[in-house]
C-alpha cells in the first residue's frame, strides 16, 4: 500500500468528509462547551439578574469572588465537603469496589448474583437513591433509628448528614467502581498469573505485584470517574435538604443562586467559576499521565 | 412613616413613591377624596398608553362575564397541596360554567419548585394567567415587564377596595396583580389540649415561656418547629422582629435600610435564642406539615404559622378544634398589634395568547362569587373582596377576619417584602446557622449585614 503523502492524495468526496468530520465535532464542542463555559465566566465578572437583555448588567469586576471567599458562609464548607466527598469516594468505594471484583473473579458460586445485587444500585439515579435511604433514614419512620432506637436525625442533623450521603452515595458508586475492576481483571493475562504462580509468588504478592499494576490504566478510570463524582455531586443531596444545612457543596450553591428565585447570575457564575477551576486542576492531572503514556 | 392604623393604610404604604406622588398630584387638581384614589392610577394609565386602552376595549371583562372572549385560557398554578389545589379547581369550573366559550387549562407545578423556577418560566413561555403574592417581587415583575398591565380588569370589579388596589399596583402606577385570598401569621393551638391541660393564652413573652415550661412538664413539645425548607423560620423572625422593633423597622429592614449587624435585629435573635429550647428539637430536617402533624397529633403544645396549617387537620371537628393568638407582647411601647397577612392572587403574562379570556379569568378570580369558592373549599385563607357572605366562613376563618381587621398593621412576608435574592441566598442560610448554633449572634449578623450591603449595593 502506497505511503499517505497528504491532503493532495485524497479525492474531493474524501476532502469534504474528512472536513465535515473535522468541522461538524469541532462546531459542536464550542457551541456547546466553551461558549457556555467562557460565557459563564465572563458573567462572573458582572452583576446580572438574568432578566431582560445581558447589556444592561454592570461589570463589577472581582466583587462576586471576593464577596463568595469573604463574605458567603456557605463557600468554605461546600469546598470541604466536595473534598471530603472526593476522599470518600477515593478512599472508601475504590479500595470496597476493588475488594469485591477481586472476590468475583474468583468464579465462585452464583458470582453472577452478587455482580447484579452490586451493580443493581448503579442503574438507579442519585435522586432515587436519596429516597431509598430515606427509608431507612428517616427520623420517625426510619429503619435505622426502629431497629436501634435512636433518635438521631440522620438526613436533617448537619453532624451526620453529609456522611449520611455519602455512604449512600458510596453504596452505588461501589457497584461501579466493582464493575470497572471486574472488567480490568477480566483482561489480565492468564499466563501472568500462572508465571508468577511457577515462580512461587503468593496470592497476595500475585495481586500487589502483577495484577495491580498491569491494571493501571483502569486505576487511572477509576481517578477520573471518582474526580467527577465527587464534583458532580448533586442530585442526592438536592433531593434530601436542597444542599442546604450540613450539605452544603460547591454545585447546589450554584444551583440556589442561579436556578432559584434569587437569580444571581453573576454570583453563581462566580461559584461556577471556581467549580471549573477544580476540575481543571484534576483534568490537567489526567491529561499529563494520559500523555506521558502514549509517549 | 406613621405606623397604618388600619389595613386600608398599611396597604396604602406599599405602594411606592411615584405612584403616591400621582395620587397627591390628582388630588391637588380638584380631587375629591378617596374617590379620586381610586381613579388617579386608572386615569393616568388611559391617558399616558393607548396600547391599554385599546386592549381594554376589546377585552373589557367585568367581573368574568365577557362576550368577546373565547378559547383556552392557561393558568400556572403554584397551588399544589391538595386543599388549595381543589379550591383552584372549583373556581375554575365555576369560570368555566359562566363563560361557556371558554375553557381553563390548569398547569399545577409543585409549589416551591413554581417559585424557584419562576424567573425563566416568565422569559419562556408563561401561561396567560398565572399564581402570585403581593409584594416586592410583584412589583419587580412588573418593573420588568414580565407581567401584563390588567389596570382594565380592575375598572371592573367590585368589592375589592381601594388599599387592595394599591397593593396591586406596580412601580408605574398601573395594577399587575388580582388578590384573591389572604390569611394570617400567629400561634395555633388545639383548643381541647389547652382546656384538658388548662393552659391560657399567654400574654407577654414572659407568660409565654412560663406557659412553655409547662408544656415541657407535661410532656409535650412546647412549639412545633420545621424549617427543612428554609421559609418556616422566616416567619418566627418576623413575629419577634414586629415585637421587639416594630412595624416600621420591619419595613425599613426588608428595604434593606437598616442595619442588620445593629442591636436591633441582635435582640430579635437574642429573643428567639431564649425560647429556641421551647421549639421542637431537630428542625432543619423536619418540614412545616410534619411539625403540623405533631400539633394536630397533640404531641406539641402549640405552633407558630400561617393558617396554612389547617390544611393539615381535617375539615369539620377537628379544624373547629383549632384556634389562634398572636405572638405575645414583648415590649409594652411596641405592644403587639402588628401582624403579618400576605395576599396571595393572580398575575396576568406580559404576552398573552389568549389576552381577552385571560382578562376575564383575571377579573372573575377579584370576584365575591369566586372568591366565596375558593374559600369555602380551602378554609385556611379568607377572601380580600369585601362582598363575600362571611356567614358560610368557619370559626377560625371569622376570627381571622376579626384578627386581621383589629391588626394596627399588616406585613407580608419576609421573602415577599424583601429581594428574593437575599430572602434564599443569605436568610435562609443564615437563619438555618441560627437554630443550630444559636450562641454566635454577633457573627451571624455582622455576615448578614455584609452581604446584605453587596446584594443591596448600599
Amino acid at each position: 500500500m502506497a505511503r499517505y503523502k497528504g491532503i493532495n492524495q485524497l479525492s474531493g468526496l474524501d476532502r469534504i468528509v474528512v472536513a465535515l468530520m473535522i468541522v461538524v465535532p469541532t462546531v459542536l464542542v464550542v457551541w456547546l462547551v466553551w461558549l457556555p463555559a467562557i460565557s459563564s465566566v465572563l458573567l462572573s465578572f458582572t452583576n446580572w439578574n438574568g432578566i431582560g437583555p445581558i447589556g444592561q448588567a454592570k461589570w463589577m469586576g472581582l466583587k462576586n469572588y471576593h464577596d463568595v471567599v469573604t463574605i458567603y458562609p456557605p463557600f468554605w464548607p461546600a469546598v470541604r465537603h466536595n473534598l471530603i466527598w472526593l476522599a470518600v469516594t477515593f478512599l472508601v468505594s475504590t479500595p470496597l469496589g476493588m475488594f469485591l471484583a477481586v472476590l468475583l473473579d474468583k468464579e465462585m458460586r452464583a458470582s453472577r448474583v452478587y455482580q447484579t445485587a452490586f451493580y443493581l444500585p448503579v442503574v438507579l439515579s442519585l435522586a432515587l437513591v436519596g429516597f431509598i435511604w430515606q427509608l431507612l433514614y428517616s427520623r420517625d419512620q426510619g429503619l435505622i433509628n426502629g431497629l436501634t432506637g435512636s433518635k438521631i436525625d440522620w438526613y436533617g442533623d448537619p453532624k451526620y448528614n453529609l456522611w449520611a450521603a455519602l455512604v449512600a452515595a458510596c453504596w452505588r458508586h461501589t457497584g461501579y467502581i466493582m464493575l470497572l475492576y471486574l472488567a480490568g481483571l477480566k483482561g489480565v493475562d492468564v499466563s501472568l498469573r500462572e508465571a508468577a504462580r511457577v515462580d512461587g509468588a503468593s496470592e497476595k504478592q500475585t495481586f500487589f505485584k502483577i495484577v495491580f499494576p498491569v491494571l493501571a490504566p483502569i486505576n487511572i478510570i477509576v481517578l477520573v470517574v471518582s474526580v467527577i463524582e465527587a464534583l458532580r455531586a448533586f442530585d442526592l443531596v438536592w433531593v434530601i435538604n436542597k444542599g442546604r444545612n450540613g450539605l452544603e457543596l460547591i454545585a447546589t450553591l450554584v444551583t440556589q443562586n442561579i436556578v432559584g428565585e434569587a437569580s444571581r447570575i453573576g454570583f453563581g457564575s462566580a461559584l461556577a467559576t471556581f467549580m471549573l477551576l477544580i476540575s481543571s486542576v484534576f483534568i490537567a492531572i489526567y491529561l499529563r499521565i494520559v500523555m506521558k503514556e502514549q509517549r | 412613616m406613621p405606623r397604618p392604623a388600619t389595613f386600608e393604610e398599611y396597604l396604602a404604604s406599599l405602594v411606592p413613591p411615584s405612584v403616591r406622588g400621582l395620587d397627591r398630584r390628582t388630588l391637588l387638581t380638584g380631587g375629591i377624596g378617596l374617590g379620586a384614589l381610586t381613579l388617579a392610577g386608572c386615569g393616568d394609565g388611559g391617558g399616558s398608553s393607548s396600547t391599554t386602552s385599546a386592549s381594554s376595549a376589546s377585552g373589557s371583562a367585568s367581573g368574568g362575564s365577557s362576550t368577546a372572549a373565547t378559547g383556552t385560557v392557561t393558568l400556572g398554578s403554584n397551588q399544589s397541596d391538595a386543599v388549595p389545589k381543589a379550591a383552584i379547581q372549583s373556581v375554575m369550573d365555576a369560570f368555566q360554567k359562566a363563560n361557556s366559550g371558554l375553557t381553563v387549562k390548569i398547569n399545577t407545578v409543585d409549589h416551591n419548585t413554581f417559585q424557584e423556577n419562576i424567573n425563566n418560566y416568565l422569559q419562556g413561555s408563561p401561561d396567560d394567567v398565572f399564581t402570585w403574592f403581593a409584594g416586592y417581587r410583584m412589583r419587580f415583575f412588573a418593573s420588568q415587564g414580565l407581567a401584563g398591565d390588567i389596570s382594565d380588569v380592575w375598572t371592573g370589579v367590585q368589592g375589592l377596595n381601594d388599599a387592595l388596589k394599591k397593593s396591586s399596583t406596580g412601580d408605574d402606577g398601573k395594577q399587575y396583580f388580582m388578590p384573591s385570598t389572604y390569611y394570617p401569621w400567629a400561634i395555633f393551638y388545639r383548643k381541647s389540649l389547652w382546656k384538658d391541660k388548662g393552659y391560657e393564652i399567654p400574654k407577654t413573652l414572659d407568660d409565654l415561656k412560663a406557659l412553655g415550661a409547662k408544656m415541657k412538664a407535661d410532656g409535650l413539645d412546647p412549639i412545633a418547629f420545621g424549617d427543612k425548607d428554609g421559609w418556616p423560620a422566616m416567619g418566627t423572625f418576623d413575629q419577634i422582629n414586629l415585637r421587639v422593633n416594630g412595624y416600621d423597622f420591619h419595613v425599613n429592614l426588608m428595604a434593606g435600610k437598616e442595619d442588620w449587624a445593629g442591636d436591633k435585629v441582635k435582640k430579635v435573635f437574642e429573643t428567639w435564642r431564649d425560647i429556641l429550647p421551647l421549639h421542637q428539637a431537630d428542625s432543619l430536617g423536619r418540614t412545616w406539615q410534619e411539625a403540623a402533624q405533631s400539633l394536630q397529633q397533640k404531641k406539641s403544645g402549640m405552633y407558630l404559622l400561617g393558617m396554612f396549617v389547617a390544611q393539615q387537620f381535617e375539615k369539620g371537628a377537628e379544624q373547629d378544634d383549632l384556634d389562634f393568638f398572636t405572638f405575645p407582647e414583648i415590649d409594652s411601647a411596641i405592644g403587639a398589634d402588628a401582624i403579618e397577612a400576605p395576599i396571595d392572587g393572580y398575575m396576568m403574562a406580559a404576552n398573552p395568547k389568549n389576552e381577552a379570556g385571560a382578562k376575564a379569568l383575571l377579573g372573575f378570580a377579584g370576584s365575591a362569587q369566586a372568591q366565596g369558592l375558593a374559600v369555602a373549599s380551602d378554609p385556611s385563607v379568607i377572601a380580600t373582596n369585601s362582598g363575600v357572605d362571611t356567614a358560610g366562613y368557619t370559626a377560625l376563618q371569622k376570627k381571622a377576619v376579626e384578627f386581621v381587621a383589629s391588626a394596627k398593621s399588616i406585613a407580608q412576608f419576609m421573602d415577599r417584602d424583601t429581594r428574593p435574592d437575599f430572602a434564599s441566598t443569605v436568610m435562609i442560610p443564615a437563619i438555618q446557622d441560627f437554630i443550630k448554633n444559636p450562641a454566635d449572634i454577633d457573627n451571624l449578623v455582622k455576615n448578614i449585614q455584609a452581604q446584605k450591603v453587596s446584594i443591596f449595593g448600599s
